[in-house]
């Protein structure tokens, strides 16, 4: 351990699952055979994968809303500008072998009768150019918007509803045709990534274990921020933001870093579910997307990173068992999880563990919900 | 009669002894093939003089080329097709009487000059129909063909006329016509006055190439009235704008005055605010099925019955969800936000499964449907019921808040909750009837949105953002000013999609209310005072 609770007991716990099951299951493909018990089929890697996409955005969203108290409602943006940042250097790397055979434009802007490339596809055609505007994209954005936000101390309800607003607004930009990022359909038909194959096993197992490293890295970093006596403000602010700010620190600042991290955290967990799910379209930006991330959250436990991305595989595994086996169910399901969490579990499943052990940690998962103090 | 007389003078004048005149239609058909181009040509004008309807069609086939003459009894025919297809019919009824054989009847033949009489004629005739709106009808048809060759028409028609508006109509096509033609300069620079003071697109497309006119007392006067009448068209369309923004602002105010009262009064999220206007529209469906199978007479006031209904099934759902989730998570607007959430998902599935996925049928009571017209824009009658409905909601809300005692204890308990408590206010039971009122109103702004929109499960969805936009744009706990926020908010909107697109404007409204907010964090109208920090 590099400093002391940097990994505490649960979340060591967490990581060597995590670790576990990113060695086993890639063997579990490799070396059992089709058949025998143990097997994992190709096809089920990117599905896992992509849970391991979904449990880093909850992650990143735990890092905002558990421990600075900033609600966003609209994370799934950041997610799906990562993704979609990916995605055009996928849609590049795809090259003369679309369906039109154009070595530079992509098969939908020649479609659309496009003359020539616009001028914020250049670059995308190099991986590491594409890699850093995953983290740029989002991180400015998050950076602008965050900026405003809480410079003029828009707080509580009133900055959840404009993050809606927020990746509600870009949802209908990118629907658009001519934002020249392929519309309605999105971007899709990608073939390699790194001159890989996406649909070779191999490829799969690449993706998936670095969706592991990522989600372990992300908890890590997140451990780390929250941690150090910067998490400790960080805290302050969400318990009580007046008084933290009479204290003399500059409150928006902290909440702008951790916002923009977590952004880009966000963009990092799409880039790495677009080659694993072959699609990224602007549903990625509907704010119910943004919404179902707060319940993964809520659900596994907000305020312990661990525990939001136990929420996001929980309910994840859940949503694709139950919408292939009772479709009807889903949402009845997920509605009455939304209800009952949010009453009964205030501190999610992993409050529920806790509670089984005598002294568990209460005071610092459990926001408390007393009003602010005037100011 | 005695307007009839001058223009009968007229033809008198015209056509000489006129053996015509006293001839009846049948027999002046029969001449139609005899004599000269210029006989035939007065034959023609004692047609259209006849006034007779059927003549229409006659005169329009013989333009057409198609009147042929029989050669074995020299019976006049209409007839259609060529060779073996070629079918006649009685010029005059219309009906028809069979096959052709070949060459066996000779077209009667029409030059240039007799086509001019033949539409003077038609013109004649639909101008002193005996109808007036088909009067009018044919004096803006011959406004907009500006034919000098009507000019003789147009005078006699207007001679006649009796109704005032069917003569300005036909005051304007003559002053088109003469337009057109090489008149005196005078009098067209007068006629130019007519038509401008007629206005519209047809006025426009007379006078804009007269701009070109050699004559510059005619170019110069079509200039201005061409200017004058594209100001005014400017303003038509800023007014039909503003129309459709109050018809928007009225649908955003309906669908967030409700929320008004729940977010703004009380300080409660209720995401499943759009999922409660849903089952108002599903209300309006149901009770629309029902009126349909059982007492289809009453359809016209379905409408009528369904408000209340939508208000007490949406008021209902709103009461049983603050007992059962809202109150135990007073005090935690984030976790009500999810919660209910979780309730608008599972309405909304639960209405799917009910229902299905697809959209339903609802219908428009006849007094809604249709539209009239106000100058030069279109006003349809439900969004103008929508607007005058909307109204009377949020006029009966702020009557029921400011002068009603249950409106007096709710705005006690939002002020100083503990202090209505000890003045004796079931606090608990304030929160419930106050929910669900806010609730019932989603349901009535259901019923108005099941006119104008699709009816199926997603409904509420695409109001929900929209609606907490106004609230929050508006000033929380502030009913004006969701009022202000939601018309200024419809009308901003229809300004700028014409300009910049539907979805575009959409997302320019967004990307303003976010800047907004950040500018004027607790919106247009804020509330002051102590409360607003606690």
């Amino acid at each position: 351990m590099v400093r002391k609770g940097l990994i505490d007991r649960r979340t060591g716990l967490f990581l060597v699952v995590l670790f576990a099951v990113i060695v086993l299951i890639p063997l579990g493909n490799l070396l059992l055979a089709p058949g025998t018990a143990g097997h994992v089929p190709g096809y089920l890697l990117p599905l896992l994968g992509k849970y391991l996409c979904f449990a880093l955005l909850a992650v990143s969203l735990d890092l905002v809303w558990g421990y600075a108290g900033i609600l966003s409602l609209g994370h799934g943006a950041f997610f799906a500008l990562g993704g979609y940042a990916m995605g055009m250097h996928l849609m590049r790397e795809i090259g003369d072998r679309g369906v039109y055979a154009n070595p530079v434009l992509p098969d939908f802007m020649v479609f659309l009768s496009y003359e020539k490339l616009p001028w914020y596809w250049h670059g995308f055609d190099m991986f590491w150019f594409a890699c850093l505007m995953v983290l740029f994209v989002p991180g400015l954005l998050a950076f602008v918007f965050g900026w405003f936000a809480f410079r003029s101390r828009v707080t509580g309800v009133y900055l959840s509803i404009i993050t809606q607003a927020l990746t509600y607004a870009l949802m209908l930009a990118f629907y658009r045709n001519e934002m020249g990022l392929g519309g309605n359909n999105g971007l899709t038909d990608f073939r390699d990534v790194l001159g890989f194959s996406l649909s070779a096993d191999s490829t799969r197992i690449a993706l998936f274990v670095l969706s592991g490293l990522a989600l372990a890295f992300g908890i890590i970093l997140g451990r780390f921020i929250t941690g150090s006596k910067f998490g400790m403000v960080l805290v302050g602010v969400r318990d009580a933001e007046s008084r933290t700010r009479f204290l003399g620190y500059r409150v928006e600042h902290y909440k702008l870093f951790v916002f923009t991290v977590s952004a880009m955290l966000a963009g990092l967990a799409g880039a790495l579910y677009v080659p694993q799910v072959g699609i990224i379209n602007p549903g990625e930006f509907s704010p119910a997307n943004s919404i179902e991330i707060v319940i993964w959250v809520a659900l596994g436990g907000r305020g312990t990173l661990v525990g939001a991305a136990l929420g996001a595989l929980i309910v994840a595994a859940a949503k694709s068992w139950l919408t292939a086996n009772f479709p009807e169910a889903w949402l009845f399901v997920l509605g009455a999880a939304f209800v009952l969490v949010t009453i009964f579990l205030p501190r999610g499943v992993i409050g529920l563990l806790d509670g089984l052990k005598p002294g568990g940690r209460h005071r610092h998962a459990l926001p408390q919900a007393a009003p602010e103090p005037a100011e | 009669m005695r307007r009839l007389l001058p223009l009968l003078t007229l033809l008198c004048l015209a056509f000489g002894p006129l053996p015509a005149l006293s001839q009846s239609l049948e027999a002046l058909i029969r001449q139609l093939p005899e004599g000269s181009f210029s006989d035939r040509a007065e034959v023609v004008a004692a047609i259209a003089a006849t006034l007779d309807e059927r003549a229409v069609g006659v005169l329009e086939a013989l333009g057409e080329g198609d009147l042929h003459q029989r050669k074995a009894d020299g019976a006049i025919l209409k007839v259609t097709g060529r060779g073996s297809k070629a079918r006649a019919f009685d010029p005059l009824t219309g009906e028809e009487l069979g096959p052709v054989p070949a060459r066996s009847t000779t077209a009667i033949k029409v030059n240039n000059a007799l086509r001019r009489a033949v539409r003077s004629g038609i013109a004649t005739l639909t101008l002193m129909h005996r109808d007036p709106t088909r009067r009018l009808a044919a004096a803006n048809a011959a406004f907009q063909s500006a034919d000098p060759d009507q000019l003789e028409a147009l005078g006699a028609a207007l001679a006649a006329e009796q109704d005032s508006s069917v003569a300005e109509a036909l005051a304007q096509a003559q002053a088109a016509a003469l337009l057109a033609s090489d008149a005196d300069p005078a009098l067209r620079v007068e006629a130019i006055e007519t038509v401008r003071a007629r206005g519209g697109r047809d006025a426009l497309a007379v006078l804009t190439p007269l701009r070109a006119s050699e004559d510059p007392a005619i170019a110069e006067a079509a200039a201005a009235a061409v200017a004058e009448i594209e100001r005014s068209q400017a303003m038509w369309a800023r007014a039909q704008n503003v129309w459709f923004g109050l018809s928007l602002g009225s649908v955003l105010l309906l669908a967030a005055v409700g929320l008004g009262i729940t977010f703004g009064v009380m300080g409660v999220i209720n995401m499943a605010h759009g999922e409660l206007i849903m089952l108002g529209a599903y209300t309006t469906f149901v009770t629309q099925e029902l009126i349909r199978g059982h007492a289809p007479g009453l359809f016209d006031w379905s409408l009528a019955i369904a408000a209340p209904l939508a208000f007490l099934v949406a008021g209902g759902i709103g009461v049983a969800m603050e007992r059962g989730i809202v109150r135990h998570l007073y005090g935690r607007p984030l976790e009500t936000l999810l919660a209910t959430w979780g309730v608008s998902l599972i309405l909304q599935q639960t209405v799917r499964s009910v229902f299905g996925p697809t959209n339903r049928e609802v219908g428009n009571p006849s007094w809604m449907s249709g539209a009239f017209q106000l100058g030069e824009m279109t006003v349809t009658l439900n969004r103008l019921t929508i607007i005058l409905f909307a109204l009377v909601v949020f006029a009966g809300l702020l009557v029921l808040l400011r002068r009603t005692p249950f409106g007096l204890r709710m705005r006690a308990v939002t002020q100083n909750r503990p202090m209505a408590a000890e003045m004796g206010i079931r606090t608990g039971w304030i929160d419930a009837m106050t929910f669900g009122l806010g609730a019932g109103v989603a349901g009535l702004a259901g019923v108005a949105l099941s006119q104008i929109d699709n009816v199926s499960p997603n409904l509420g969805q695409s109001y929900i953002i929209d609606s907490f936009l106004v609230v929050v744009f508006g000033g929380a706990g502030n009913l004006w000013g969701t009022f202000a926020a939601a018309f200024s908010l419809g009308i901003v909107n229809k300004f700028l999609e014409p300009v910049a697109g539907a979805v575009l404007a959409k997302i320019l409204v967004l990307v303003f209310i976010i800047l907004f907010i950040q500018k004027r964090p607790r919106g247009l109208f804020p509330q002051r005072g102590r409360a607003v920090e606690a």
